[in-house]
């Protein structure tokens, strides 16, 4: 029979100011949206993790990962080309791009894995919109010996063909998961109930923000390492903290790790920049928190893309990683409060940033992080050369070749059937 | 007394377990949801959920998503679920809705309560709110005489048992195992456990749900528990039959199967 509710150590919680409350909140979001069968699997979560980030047995061996694993730290880079066309504001890039695995999604990962091990499941259970977060949780699966099953949602696993065989190369099982939209909400609603289901036994690794708590706050932590590296490596590269830190929103995990060493810095604005697919007026977006409203979905409270009878409205961005009708709760508190803004960057826009990102850098972003080179010049533009910006280049864009390629007519569609082929 | 509450307390007058069914709204079609319902009813069906179709249903099994989906490509609003409780009310069965929480937040808690009070609604089902969350609701229902239902799992602690509980009204519904609704071949030997813990904890009637699916099984729950809930083999039923008539005739058939299975249950107890 299952023990009593366990008690909280209500002194290890972080300050109020930087979120969430006793009960998961971050002012009126977040909280614990769930099956009452999920309840007790998130209390042992929340518990296990507070100890674990106390525990330097477990903070020594996720240092030591991040290190000789993951490639921490990463550089900042001075885009000085880039610059050229953003105003002359000076562009700083947090290259998270060259973490393994291509993103900042390991940062979280590793940390999960560990607490999975931690907890003596032996399988993890994950959801993946690009890719990027299945590529990363398998490959900690893979490294730290445990069973991984990776949900993916069917549109999904064609537009991100390449991610899905690196995913199975690593030794996960990939599901496509055919209802709904077939895109990352559903393949979260298919992984929730894979937990239900096998949740003694198994840990659902999110991959973002989002979520019941302790979710939010927990990932927040793991890619907190971000923000942390990016702050001390522009002191020292331009005497001076940046005006503004911008990144991409999705479901808002890279966004979250590189703003939260700012917080407290009130000079420093802090930039979103979300999916505006092919226009605000189109609907065809994903831009919950500029025309999005508050509502409940995969367990917390947040912005949300949905119709007046609350159901779900379907997302849409070049950017399968982006590509998600809701956000982190952080940020709709985030966006409320003002402390951070947050503006929409079209399939075009982002498109535009990534070829000239490629050409006058040399660095193929991720579709998602081109989104956050757009706004960063955008801003730059308003700035001015006297402005300094600290983007976070939160992935490359290996896995977006075939897609850029697309899009900028190199190749044509019958070329394409034959290379996936 | 509530109507539910005299349902429960008619059934164990009558020494047997009261039998609840579920059926989303506008399934299997809008115009023949409630007529097959009432057949459920005449057919010895004692209460009624009428699930609010929603877009992302994360409790549910494959049977009941794809009813769900179906339905809202029908275009089943939320005034249409209320139609439809106040049609199967009609039929003089305890009427109860079945939703997710988004659609009740974003309909507005007090409209919601009161639409369903002005319908004939006697309570509503909430599987992903918890009562934490549910301060807003607790007031919007106790105004309207709206009982709360919320959901017990095996995996839920003695305390956490006792606070859900204590949220509730009308009755308990405990989840006979871990997982998504949908037909099991054999229900988890948790369920009776699982009961036996709720009522420790409360004087308010039990009702399993999740994984009963056919006589025997419902037989089984009815031993120990007040209600036996049974939804996706309905579904299930509907959804394989050539034509409306053929459905409804086998949800009827169904539901008379499943009313012997909860009398069967009590007399071997």
């Amino acid at each position: 029979m299952p023990s009593d509710d366990p008690v909280v150590d209500q002194a290890s919680r972080p300050p109020m100011t930087h979120g969430p409350d006793a009960a998961g909140r971050f002012g009126v979001y977040g909280g614990r949206f769930v099956p009452e069968a999920l309840m007790a699997a998130l209390d042992e979560l929340d518990i296990a993790y507070r100890a674990a980030i106390c525990d330097p047995t477990f903070t020594q061996e996720f240092d030591h990962l991040q290190r000789t694993y993951t490639g921490r730290p990463n550089p900042v880079t001075d885009a000085t080309r880039l610059s050229e066309h953003a105003g002359g504001a000076r562009i700083l890039l947090k290259r998270e791009d060259l973490n393994h695995t291509g993103s900042h999604k390991i940062n979280n990962v590793l940390g999960q894995a560990l607490l999975t091990k931690r907890m003596g499941k032996t399988r993890v259970i994950a959801e993946t919109g690009a890719g990027q977060h299945g590529v990363a949780t398998a490959t900690a699966a893979a490294l730290m010996g445990l069973e991984c099953v990776v949900y993916m949602g069917a549109e999904d696993t064609r537009r991100q063909a390449l991610n899905v065989a690196r995913m199975e190369l690593l030794g996960a099982t990939v599901v496509p998961v055919d209802a709904g939209s077939q895109t990352l909400k559903d393949a979260i609603n298919e992984a929730m109930r894979d937990w239900v289901t096998n949740v003694d036994s198994t840990h659902y690794l999110l991959g973002t923000v989002a979520g019941p708590a302790p979710f939010p706050e927990m990932v927040r932590h793991f890619h907190a390492v971000i923000g942390t590296e990016a702050k001390e490596q522009t002191l020292e590269l331009a005497g001076r903290l940046p005006d503004v830190v911008a990144a991409c929103v999705g479901g808002g995990s890279n966004a979250i790790g590189i703003f939260h060493a700012f917080r407290d810095d009130a000079d420093v604005a802090l930039y979103g920049f979300e999916a505006g697919g092919d226009g605000i007026e189109s609907g065809r977006h994903a831009a919950k928190l500029s025309v999005g409203s508050s509502g409940v979905l995969h367990g917390a409270r947040s912005y949300l893309l949905q119709d007046e009878e609350g159901q779900t409205i379907e997302s849409h961005s070049i950017s399968a990683g982006l590509d998600y009708p809701s956000v982190g709760p952080e940020h709709a508190w985030l966006r409320d409060s003002g402390r951070a803004n947050y503006e929409s960057v079209t399939d075009a826009e982002a498109m535009d940033a990534f070829a000239l990102l490629c050409r006058t850098e040399g660095i193929i972003p991720a579709i998602e992080s081109a989104h956050a080179v757009a706004g960063a010049i955008r801003v730059g533009k308003r700035l001015g050369p006297a402005g300094l910006i600290l983007v976070n280049l939160s992935g490359r864009g290996d896995k977006d070749v075939a897609t850029a390629a697309k899009w900028f007519g190199l190749v044509t569609d019958d070329e394409q059937k034959q290379g996936s082929s | 007394m509530s109507v539910l509450a005299e349902t429960f307390a008619a059934a164990r007058a009558d020494n047997r377990a009261a039998l609840i069914a579920y059926l989303p709204a506008g399934f299997p079609s809008p115009v023949d949801c409630v007529p097959v319902l009432a057949a459920m009813v005449e057919n010895g069906v004692d209460a009624v959920e009428i699930g609010l179709p929603y877009s992302d249903p994360l409790m549910d099994g494959p049977v009941i998503q794809s009813a769900v989906e179906g339905s809202l490509r029908a275009g089943t609003r939320v005034a249409d679920v209320m139609k439809t409780v106040a049609g199967v009310a009609g039929t003089g069965a305890p009427t109860l809705v079945m939703s997710y929480w988004n659609p009740i937040e974003r309909y507005g808690v007090d409209r919601f309560a009161t639409e369903l009070a002005g319908a004939g609604g006697v309570g509503v089902i909430t599987p992903d709110l918890t009562p934490e969350e549910s301060q807003e609701w607790t007031r919007a229902t106790d105004e309207q005489g709206i009982d709360r239902v919320f959901l017990v799992a095996p995996s839920s602690t003695d305390a956490r048992l006792a606070k859900v509980a204590g949220a509730c009204n009308g009755f308990v519904y405990a989840a006979s195992t871990m997982g998504v609704t949908g037909a099991r071949t054999s229900l988890s030997s948790g369920a009776r456990g699982l009961v036996e813990r709720v009522r420790g904890v409360t004087n308010l009637p039990v009702c399993v749900g999740v994984g009963v699916s056919n006589a025997a099984q419902a037989s089984e729950v009815a031993s120990y528990a007040d209600g036996v809930i049974v939804g996706s083999a309905f579904v299930k039923a509907l959804a394989e039959a050539d034509s409306p008539a053929q459905g409804a005739a086998a949800a009827a058939k169904l539901a008379a199967d499943l009313a012997a299975g909860v009398r069967a249950g009590r007399r071997h107890a």
